[in-house]
């Protein structure tokens, strides 16, 4: 019988140390609504389980106008969606957290834990990626920041080492005239995993747009970028032609896979939708 | 909620005091404070669990099965293959004189020669913990010889496709077809019915439309994995806790099987989880038997969900062809279906019932139908609410709904004007007894949604119909009068829907008590006659004829008790409709009169206690008939469909308890929508399911529905004392092609092939440019 050990951090020191020393097979254990799953289910090999969950700095987040939103990796999403501050100025976070699971899971969720399972659909991470989120990382040979774009290197893999967890998630401040939003696609209306997710975000001063992101996921092996999405907009007019140039670099840039969640022709169509529903949103929010 | 009283003055407008009433179900207190024990729950000293290990491809030849590792693990006490079953005769006949194939039957509980699925059980570990077992099952070596498999039901009726059972020949069941002795074949069987002259009738037709339709497999979705325990004592005697709707038809199985005398094994259904169809047939029973021989101890087997997906359920996906034609002024005069039905690993697909059903809701003069049962490599089919009609009745009605539109006649009118009717034949050639598919279609056209304005863009309608015949079968029960004028009763019957409340309100009905004076107990099947299964919605239907004639012999001898007490002679005593019992004053002028509970409460000292049991096989049953009106949108970005206003209009005889027929009626068509929009197997080029999750297998959950309405139309069914014709079936049957219709209105695009997932409207939006 597989025999598993469960040891409770309670500082970022003493995860470090518990996880350098549990080698491969050691995984941090947040809100366990991924890892407990795989590792009942024979999908993933675990011999012991870090909690992070005592790490104090790990459970809380702190919003202001001039550091912007850090958010305790293990945080649960319940906690930052009836938050007020971050209702009010990262509606598009909202937007994701909200529809990930149930009200159960989300009583446990982190963006920590979506973010490390690094699923090309989890759902909270094209909305980090339009709002340019930062992860903060500690590690056996210090702390490091990395960009959640940057993050990712394949379906379930990223860019941590032995030794290494996120300890938070930042975002900065939204500047004025910014919006951005967040939308996914599913065949039902719940309980399901997105065909396609998007976020998109826009800057303008007065109807030109001075900076744009658009993330995308279920449609490569990560979540991506569209650069070529915010260079159809950037410098331009606010149009709904701009925006359909910027739908059409994401139908462009999405290169799914068919399986049976969706074939490759729904999901780039999807891509192409999602972007210009979203960036309407954001535009509107931008516009205030 | 509404109780029932028994004052005799509170007759309800149906004519019953309690018939049309809704109690609250016995059952109700141990669902909702969560004690209600079911299989999984068994516990007992020294229980045992077992795992299986099933096969990873799609169809294999297993050249050989190696477990010596894992019984060498610590912790496990036993391993069990195909080998361990005792040899019996392989064929036999059913209860009912039908030939079983019990090689067919032992072989999809654990395979002997050939996997025949992804997911089909090759063997089982029992061990002292489910982890440990889990553990051993890796350290079983099976050599397999991997086969092509054949997943598609057309595919492998081809000449040159891959046969699953070398030596199978079609069994022709139509009088002009030859058998082909020579040809080895996937096609297990061919029927045909017919009637009439289809040629001259198509001849005689102005309009004729010809289309062809494909269905997925669909499963049934209960909640509540399969679960068994054994337990096989030292002097032989066998006991088994499980989750089924059959626990009857599973001892008698077992015992073939097992080759042990029937009375030697005692079942104890346990509360169930649902089942609809999918926990009729028997997957664990003889595994935890074997097992628990062999070990001396009980041993539990709960599947996952994965093996349920794979293994279990779902019923035939289908292809179907039908031609229709029609006079201009809408007569239907000649029909004809060509039906196939994949059935799995093993023959018995429900393609039988697709016949009988296909053309169920009307009368046309020229028909035939062929159906196909084909074998594929899938799990093999089971019943699912009424099995294989949802498939068949989809493609007759939206085939209906195009010759509606080619004749320019509204498709209400065109199937009241077809509708069959009281001494019309079925399928089968014989006469309807009175039915009410012309008063639910007369419904639905007066029903204030049919009658509503469509508003918005990209909205749609649809209308249809459907037919189910329901099932009688075996029902027996024992009701015995205790002295405080309360009454026992027991049935065979496991409780889906809320029967136990349904069975004690027609036999309070029928002996003047009120509903509270019974308390009704699902018993082990040591306990009751013979019952067959709780499906073909037959159990309200003929565990009500059961209960009725327990009420009158009830009644029967509480007369003959009254009459023994007062030396009068029986006919001079009288049992009235509020239970009292009463004969003429005697000679001093003194009443004769004894309340139910003042006769009860004499029993002991006049004869002893009352009890009767009664044991029916009706034949009859109660034809019913559905017909459903959707609203839908569809979003032309996505493809997705929502369903924004759905009713269903059912002929249910007359209602015992409305509220769980209401529930029956909305279930239904919660799982027909599924079928209609998102729910289907996805099967890889080697055999593999690729969904068998409730993640990926797509069921609507309640966010995806709106409140469903209903309307119950009671036309009594004239073959039950109370009017009864059954309720759970009809409701799923009409789905699929009522929301066909309204996506058809709302975008003008017919999908042939169900479901008519977002992906599948997407890409025909796109195609259209
Ligand atoms: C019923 C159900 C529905 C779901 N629905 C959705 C959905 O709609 N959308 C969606 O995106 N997801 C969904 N999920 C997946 C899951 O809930 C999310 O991915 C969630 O955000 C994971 O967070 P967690 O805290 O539970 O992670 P955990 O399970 O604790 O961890 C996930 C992985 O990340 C690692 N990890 C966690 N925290 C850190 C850290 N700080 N540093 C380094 N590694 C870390 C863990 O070792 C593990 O490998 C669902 C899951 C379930 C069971």
């Amino acid at each position: 019988m597989q025999t598993v050990t469960y040891q409770r951090a309670s500082t970022v020191n003493e995860a470090i140390a518990l996880l350098s020393d549990g080698g491969e097979n050691a995984r941090v254990l947040a809100g366990g609504t991924d890892i407990i799953v795989q590792a009942r289910e024979r999908a993933r090999t675990v011999d012991s389980f870090v909690d992070i969950k005592h790490i104090p700095e790990l459970m809380t987040f702190n919003y202001n106008t001039s550091d912007g939103l850090s958010v305790g990796a293990a945080t649960p999403v319940y906690l930052l969606y009836n938050d007020n501050d971050i209702q009010t100025h990262y509606p598009a976070l909202v937007e994701a957290i909200t529809v990930i699971g149930g009200t159960a899971i989300q009583g446990r969720a982190s963006l920590g834990g979506n973010l490390c399972n690094s699923s090309p659909a989890g759902d909270s991470l094209t909305s980090m990626m339009a709002l340019g989120a930062i992860a903060n990382i500690a590690g056996p040979n210090g702390e490091r920041d990395v960009a959640v774009s940057e993050f990712f290197t394949g379906p379930g893999r990223n860019i941590l080492d032995l030794g290494e967890f996120v300890v938070a998630i930042s975002f900065a401040t939204p500047p004025a005239n910014s919006g951005a939003a967040w939308q996914r696609f599913i065949p039902r209306n719940e309980m399901d995993i997105a065909v396609v997710n998007c976020g998109s975000y826009v800057q303008l001063d007065g109807e030109i747009v001075t900076d744009a992101r658009i993330a995308l996921g279920a449609v490569a092996a990560t979540p991506i970028m569209v650069p070529a999405a915010a260079e159809a907009l950037i410098g331009r007019q606010i149009t709904d032609e701009t925006i359909s140039a910027a739908a059409e670099a994401s139908y462009e840039a999405a290169t799914p896979i068919a399986d049976m969640r969706g074939s490759v022709k729904q999901r780039k169509h999807l891509s192409k939708v999602l972007t210009q529903r979203t960036l309407d949103i954001a535009v509107e929010r931008a516009r205030g | 909620m509404v109780t029932t009283k028994k004052n005799a003055d509170a007759i309800g407008t149906n004519g019953y005091r309690l018939i049309g009433t809704r109690p609250i179900r016995p059952d109700g207190t141990d669902k909702v404070t969560g004690r209600a024990a079911y299989a999984a729950d068994t516990q007992m000293e020294g229980l045992l669990f077992a795992r299986l290990l099933r096969s990873p491809h799609g169809h294999a030849k297993i050249k050989s099965i190696d477990a010596s590792q894992a019984l060498a693990l610590d912790g496990v006490e036993a391993v069990l293959t195909a080998a361990d079953f005792p040899g019996i005769e392989m064929s036999g006949n059913d209860r009912n004189g039908r030939p079983a194939d019990n090689q067919w039957l032992q072989d999809n509980i654990l395979a002997s020669d050939k996997v025949l699925y992804h997911g089909h059980a090759v063997a089982a570990v029992a061990a002292k913990d489910p982890h440990i077992a889990e553990d051993a099952l890796t350290l079983i070596n099976v050599d397999y010889e991997v086969l092509t498999p054949v997943t598609d039901v057309r595919e492998a009726m081809l000449d040159d496709a891959p046969i699953l059972h070398p030596g199978m020949r079609t069994n022709v069941q139509a009088s002009d077809v030859e058998t082909d002795t020579e040809r080895e074949t996937n096609i297990a069987m061919h029927m045909r019915l017919e009637r009439g002259d289809i040629k001259s009738g198509f001849d005689s037709a102005d309009v004729v439309i010809e289309r062809e339709f494909e269905t997925s497999w669909y499963h049934q979705g209960y909640i509540e994995p399969h679960s068994a325990t054994a337990f096989w004592n030292r002097d032989g005697k066998l006991t088994i806790w499980n989750s089924s709707q059959g626990p009857f038809v599973v001892r008698d199985a077992t015992a073939k099987l097992l080759d042990i005398p029937i009375a030697d094994i005692t079942l104890i259904p346990q509360e169930i989880g649902g089942g609809f169809g999918g926990k009729i047939p028997m997957y664990l029973e003889p595994i935890s038997a074997l097992l628990s021989r062999k070990t001396g101890k009980p041993v539990r087997i709960t599947m996952t969900r994965e093996a349920v997906f794979q293994a279990t359920g779902p019923t035939s996906a289908t292809y179907n062809r039908i031609k229709i034609g029609a006079m201009r002024d809408g007569t239907i005069v000649a029909a004809d279906a060509y039906l196939a039905y994949a059935a799995g690993a093993y023959p018995g697909s429900p393609v039988g019932a697709g016949v009988q059903c296909a053309f169920g809701p009307y009368y046309i003069e020229n028909q035939r139908i062929d159906g196909y049962d084909v074998v594929t490599n899938g799990p093999k089919s089971a019943a699912y609410r009424a099995p294989g009609a949802p498939a068949s009745e989809f493609a007759v009605e939206a085939t209906i709904n195009e010759l509606s539109e080619s004749l320019g006649i509204d498709s209400v009118e065109l199937r009241l004007k077809n509708a069959i009717k009281e001494g019309n034949p079925n399928a089968a050639g014989v006469p309807m007894p009175r039915i009410g598919a012309e008063e639910v279609m007369e419904a639905v056209k007066n029903h204030p949604h049919y009658t509503s304005e469509l508003q918005g863009d990209d909205v749609g309608r649809g209308v249809g119909f459907g037919f189910w015949h329901n099932a009688g079968l075996e029902s027996g029960s024992t009701a015995t009068i205790n002295s405080d004028g309360s009454v026992s009763l027991i049935v065979g019957s496991v409780d889906i829907g809320g029967t136990r409340a349904s069975l004690a309100m027609q036999l309070a009905e029928t002996m003047g008590l009120s509903y509270e004076d019974i308390k009704p107990r699902v018993a082990d099947t040591d306990s009751v006659p013979f019952t067959h299964v709780t499906g073909g919605s037959r159990t309200t239907f003929a565990g009500g004829w059961v209960a009725y004639e327990l009420g009158i012999e009830l009644r029967e001898k509480m007369r003959e008790r009254a009459a023994n007490i007062w030396e009068v002679d029986l006919d001079e005593v009288e049992y009235s409709d509020d239970a009292t019992i009463t004969s003429k004053p005697d000679n001093e002028g003194n009443e004769r009169e004894f309340t139910f509970v003042g006769l009860a409460s004499k029993m002991a000292s006049t004869g002893g206690q009352i009890s009767a049991t009664v044991s029916l096989n009706k034949t009859s049953q109660g034809a019913a008939y559905g017909g459903h009106i959707v609203d839908v949108h569809v979003d032309r970005d996505t493809g997705k469909v929502e369903i924004l206003r759905y009713t269903a209009v059912q002929d249910v005889g007359t209602a015992i308890h409305p509220s769980y027929v209401e529930g029956q009626i909305q279930g239904g068509v919660a799982q027909g929508a599924g079928m209609a929009l998102t729910e289907e197997y996805f099967y890889d080029d080697e055999g593999l399911l690729k969904n068998a999750s409730f993640l990926d297998y797509r069921m609507p959950t309640t966010l995806d529905l709106p409140m469903i309405e209903t309307e119950i139309v009671e036309v009594p069914n004239p073959g039950h004392p109370f009017g009864v014709r059954g309720v759970g079936e009809v409701p799923i049957v009409p789905p699929m092609p009522t929301i066909q219709q309204a996506v058809y209105d709302a975008i003008g695009i017919r999908l042939y092939d169900m479901p008519m997932s977002p992906r599948v409207v997407l890409e025909e939006l796109l195609n259209e440019g």
